[in-house]
């Protein structure tokens, strides 16, 4: 499965009036690209925060589902922020990882992810549930009613090492982000 | 002092709280732990506390980061690529060990470049000053209000530990 198509696929299954934070590198650039909407912010910078970014979001969104769409090199480079989202124990909370074992944006040069299964750590730190999945026809099984279910959980995402052929930067204005972001969650 | 400046920001309109803690701000951290009402978030690295702190604001929260200014540097990233690019305000409280050469040796260089390190960051800045700190968070408030760039404001040895 190409990473393109299952960032569509759990885009397409997420529920409605929930929010979403999109890491840096070609899953933001993927996802603006299927399913823009002031609901999601993407993080053009600051790799490995968007699970942090997420967190304080849910925390203070308690009423809302918020998905994080990471990366294996994103989740790797904070992996401290497992044991936060574990510890705060938000219900709201969805870490979904879109793993190649490799850093995409940079040439695919590997990561650790293939020796050390991100899944695996978030259970043990404390997600309240965790899966892998490695086919299109796993993946719409499981997601349909993933966001339905408490977190935190953490759906992992086996994917190719292949991009979408000329796919284009995120070209809103950052600031534009942020605020389009707020105005949904405050209005 | 610190339930003084505890209340002093809530005046201010700061309503989320994360950090990593430092001793110069000791006094805050126990409030901050033990009474559930802060909601305050324990983070696990100052950079992580930066981006919790970003993912509440987006929310409609206006947030304080605590951290001590070994911190400071670990930061550094996600100051200049997320909340200076995004427009995301944050009140950053950093302390200041190693002020005037004066404490242990792992504190001396960051003590040293604190300052320097925050011009360069091209934050604006306040040293806290019990006489003063209601007119210094009035102050930096409307500068983080105005601009939606994160402030900073250094706590000095002495002032919040208890």
């Amino acid at each position: 499965m190409t990473r393109a198509d299952a960032v569509a696929r759990v885009a397409a299954a997420l529920p409605r009036g929930s929010l979403a934070v999109a890491c840096n590198g070609m899953i933001g650039r993927e996802l603006y690209a299927c399913a823009d909407a002031p609901t999601r912010f993407y993080m053009i910078g600051s790799m490995g925060l968007a699970s942090s970014i997420g967190l304080g979001l849910a925390l203070v969104q308690p009423s809302r589902a918020v998905a994080v769409f990471d990366g294996d090199g994103n989740v790797l480079m904070n992996l401290g922020t497992i044991a936060s989202v574990a510890a705060a124990g938000a219900a709201n909370f969805h870490h979904v990882v879109f793993d190649n074992a490799a850093h995409g944006s940079t040439g695919y040069q590997r990561t650790i992810s293939d020796r050390a299964p991100l899944e695996g750590i978030a259970r043990a730190a404390g997600y309240r549930r965790s899966a892998r999945v490695a086919t299109d026809a796993e993946l719409d099984e499981v997601v349909r009613a993933w966001f339905d279910a408490p977190g935190p959980s953490m759906l992992l995402v086996a994917v190719d090492r292949s991009d979408v052929p000329g796919i284009g930067r995120v070209d809103l204005p950052p600031p534009e982000i942020t605020a389009r972001f707020r105005a949904a969650c405050t209005s | 002092m610190a339930r003084a400046f505890l209340d002093l920001l809530e005046r201010h309109g700061y309503d989320f709280f994360t950090g990593v803690p430092c001793s110069l701000f000791a006094g805050v951290a126990r409030i901050l732990d033990d009474e559930p009402r802060y909601g305050y978030v324990g983070a696990v690295r100052e950079d992580a506390a930066i981006g919790l702190a970003a993912g509440a604001y987006l929310g409609g929260r206006q947030p304080v980061v605590l951290m001590q200014n070994s911190g400071l540097g670990v930061t550094a990233n996600a100051i200049v690529s997320l909340n200076q690019i995004y427009d995301i305000p944050a009140l950053i409280v950093v302390t200041w060990r190693g002020q005037d050469g004066a404490d242990a040796p792992e504190h001396l260089v960051m003590g040293r470049v604190t300052e320097p390190l925050l011009r360069l960051l091209d934050m604006p800045f306040e040293i806290f000053d019990p006489a003063s700190i209601d007119a210094q968070l009035a102050s930096l408030t409307d500068t983080l209000r105005r601009t939606r760039r994160p402030v900073a404001l250094v706590v000095p040895k002495g002032i919040l530990e208890r």
